[in-house]
């Protein structure tokens, strides 16, 4: 599949940017957080959003979904992470949708699917239970009882957790922590006696939550992927995850990175524009490299996943790894040449920084996944 | 669209047949590639063999129109002759200057009797080419150039000197930019010129470099006189000219980066990090070398998929102009670091000048390391790709 756009994902691009430009600007982030909106994100732009076909894009029809594909997605996350729009498309279309999607059995697909896809379903993955990612590191027990299993543990960093109305956990049903055996999957409702979601407000804005789960008693039939064998649907389930995560980060620091550009035209000092100065020029076009080769592996990735290629793991890591190099320099860079103006919270190139941050540490940072690309690659 | 599988079935048989055993073989230690010329000695009949037959059918320059030569193919077809000539190991027939940076700047500008008289003869590898720009006084500066060309009626007299002019000692002719109006603004008295280096009054001198080896020469000229006709373009236009054939030597520059980066150090970097740096259970020992080996490989496969990228992009009529800057920046700076990487991972072992104690490829590798230093210094240094990129790209006022 060629790099280069089609004239349909062209389009899609236009009414993705049209849509968010007029619906979901950076200040309506802004009033989400000043507002302590309770749910952290805009429901009915979420529905508005799940009838243009993005809540379900990845799902087959018969879900409800759209049929389309990781390209098509890509686009999406990426006009998205412009404007720093908050939705559920990384909790709920990614992470969660996945992990029914790609393993769960038919009955809970026909039952959370099409809810998904209508966008009155949302779903969180409850994973970490550090301040690292580390997908294997799970203590979090589940105890086998007569109907299914009993869960206890701590989980932390739990995307849209606090509006969940089913929590994936990964738990753990033998082994000890850090080994990729032994991990299960299992689907947890909202309100299961024995759980309790704490909402954290983090430096983004958007949102998290900690989990905690004290002895809570799940079916069977709750189970993802097959119990003891789940680290096989949530490494595809991250892959994917991470891959899209990094579509809407390449749409985040395309977005700071033009800013910044525009500002050093028009800024002025000693009578000149300040992007006529040589110290800021050669940061400015190396900055531009970056954003162009992050371009590159994203689209990549996404296409990699699509055509279901042998190497979507490396490019997950090779494509989470870039962009969250970029947009660490992106990010800073930005606000430096910004100057005064850059610090306040009036002017909005400092909430590009404080996403950038978040979506840097989320699903592993740069380092973790040049540990896990040389993991893959066996040195 | 046209049948590509057709073609590949075809030129794939083709190269079977007539690509020489020797000549699917990596180069020996002694040797280097046929750079063609009148003075190439060819000690192997069937490199001068591999070469006509290519010649002969236009594949050592293959997008070429036939009627100078050239193969004719489309850029796919081109790409799938290289894709074959990879999958068999065939060696390059030919590689030259006059195919990379002459040949697509003559195309474009040259005259109808300068394109029949030069082009086919780049083609068959008959003429070596080298290209006289910079000079002491004019480096970054290129269009602060002063070797004169005065008109001399039915002549121009040239007198001058250059520096870093990559293998003259081994050229036969010369594409050259000189000063025709002095009095002009820098870029508007410039005028690019074709001569043969048997001239009288032309002279080279080799320059030894930090890595121990020649590739650059001085190149002086006293009263060298060349006839009108050799002018390419109009006289004082030849700014535009050189702009042009800049643009094709990034680009060979920048995909150059990647061809030496991988074989440079003749073994897979996590193989070396493992071998020079301890491994434990089959794992690179030291994290901060794995974290390096592991960002280079991301790296360069990072770099691939932005030239291909550019390359679909430019194809559905897409993507940003001023490329060639951006890829002559970022192929020479990751080839640099990847030597770099490779001194750190061989130690002691690549320190090595000459000797006992070290073997070839680690004499191989300090030499390369050296010689690396270069890349982002010739054909444009990386600070001037910076201030090409802001500009152009960027649009950042001056």
């Amino acid at each position: 599949m060629s790099l280069a756009l089609s004239e349909e994902q062209e389009l899609l691009r236009n009414t993705a940017r049209e849509f968010v430009a007029e619906h979901s600007p950076v200040k309506a982030l802004r009033r989400l957080r000043d507002e302590k909106d309770p749910v952290g994100f805009d429901r009915a732009l979420w529905t508005e959003m799940a009838e243009l076909g993005w809540a379900g894009i990845l799902l087959p029809e018969e879900y409800g979904g759209s049929g389309l594909g990781y390209a098509e997605l890509g686009i999406v996350l990426e006009e998205c992470g412009r404007t720093l729009t908050a939705t559920p498309l990384v909790s709920t279309s990614l992470l969660g949708g996945n992990a029914v999607l790609l393993d769960g059995n038919e009955t809970l697909k026909k039952e959370i699917l099409p809810a998904v896809a209508k966008g009155e379903r949302i779903l969180a993955l409850a994973l970490e239970e550090t301040s690292h990612h580390a997908p294997y590191a799970i203590a979090t027990r589940a105890e086998a009882t007569a109907n299914g299993y009993r869960v206890t543990g701590k989980k932390t960093f739990v995307l849209d957790g606090h509006v969940a109305d089913h929590l994936v956990v990964v738990a753990r049903t033998a082994g000890k922590s850090g080994d990729r055996d032994g991990l299960t999957l299992l689907l947890v409702p909202k309100g299961a006696r024995g759980l309790s979601v704490t909402r954290t407000i983090m430096v983004d804005g958007r949102n998290a939550a900690n989990v905690t789960l004290d002895g809570v008693d799940v079916d069977k039939s709750a189970v993802l992927g097959g119990a003891g064998r789940g680290a096989d649907l949530l490494d595809k389930v991250l892959d994917r995850a991470t891959i899209g995560l990094a579509a809407e980060m390449l749409g985040t620091l395309a977005e700071a990175f033009e800013r910044t550009i525009t500002y050093l035209k028009e800024r002025k000092q000693f009578g000149v524009p300040i992007g006529s100065f040589q110290a800021l020029k050669h940061r400015a076009a190396n900055m531009f490299v970056e954003v162009e080769l992050a371009r590159s592996i994203v689209l990549d990735a996404l296409r990699a996943i699509d055509e279901n290629r042998p190497d979507v793991s490396q490019l997950a890591s090779i494509a989470k790894a870039r962009v969250s190099d970029a947009i660490h320099l992106v990010g800073n860079e930005a606000v430096q040449m910004f100057g005064g103006i850059g610090v306040t919270d009036e002017e909005e190139i400092g909430l590009f920084l404080k996403r950038a941050r978040v979506a840097e540490l989320t699903l592993g940072d740069a380092a973790h996944h040049r540990a896990r690309f040389a993991r893959l690659n066996a040195f | 669209m046209e049948n590509l599988d057709a073609f590949r079935a075809e030129v794939g048989k083709w190269l079977e047949d007539n690509c020489p055993p020797s000549m699917r073989k990596p180069l020996g230690p002694d040797e280097d590639i046929n750079w063609g010329g009148r003075t190439k000695k060819y000690e192997n009949p069937e490199e001068k063999l591999w070469l006509d037959r290519m010649a002969a059918r236009g594949f050592t320059t293959p997008t070429w129109p036939k009627e100078y030569g050239g193969g004719g193919l489309s850029n796919a077809q081109a790409r799938v002759l290289a894709e074959e000539m990879r999958r068999l190991h065939c060696r390059p027939a030919l590689v030259s200057f006059g195919i990379t940076m002459l040949g697509p700047v003559l195309l474009q500008y040259g005259n109808d009797a300068q394109k029949k008289e030069h082009l086919p003869k780049i083609v068959k590898g008959e003429i070596r080419w080298c290209q006289g720009y910079s000079e002491p006084g004019a480096g970054s500066d290129l269009a602060g150039l002063q070797t004169r060309a005065e008109d001399k009626g039915d002549h121009y007299l040239v007198n001058g000197q250059k520096i870093w002019t990559s293998y003259a000692n081994y050229a036969d002719w010369i594409f050259c930019l000189v000063r025709t109006d002095t009095n002009a603004p820098k870029h508007e008295g410039i005028s690019f010129l074709l001569f043969d280096m048997t001239s009288p009054g032309v002279s080279v001198a080799p320059i030894k470099l930090i890595s121990g080896t020649s590739p650059f020469c001085q190149t002086f000229f006293q009263d060298v006189k060349v006839p009108k006709a050799n002018l390419v373009g109009k006289v004082n236009a030849g700014w535009t000219i050189a702009k042009a054939l800049l643009q094709h030597e990034r680009e060979m520059i920048g995909g150059m980066g990647f061809g030496m980066g991988g074989t440079g150090g003749g073994g897979a970097l996590e193989q070396l990090a493992k071998e020079y740096c301890g491994a434990d259970n089959g794992r690179v020992a030291d994290p901060v070398i794995r974290d390096q080996v592991a960002q280079h490989a991301m790296d360069q496969r990072c770099f691939l998929t932005t030239l291909r990228r550019s390359a679909e992009e430019s194809k559905a009529g897409q993507g940003p102009g001023a490329a060639s800057s951006m890829f002559k920046l970022y192929g020479t700076e990751l080839n640099k670091r990847r030597y770099e990487l490779l001194v750190k991972v061989l130690g002691s072992q690549a320190l090595g000048w000459e000797g006992e104690g070290f073997n070839t490829r680690e004499l191989g590798t300090t030499r390369e390391w050296l010689r690396s230093k270069g890349n982002s210094i010739e054909g444009g240094t990386s600070e001037v790709q910076l201030n090409i990129i802001a500009k152009r790209v960027l649009g950042l006022p001056d």
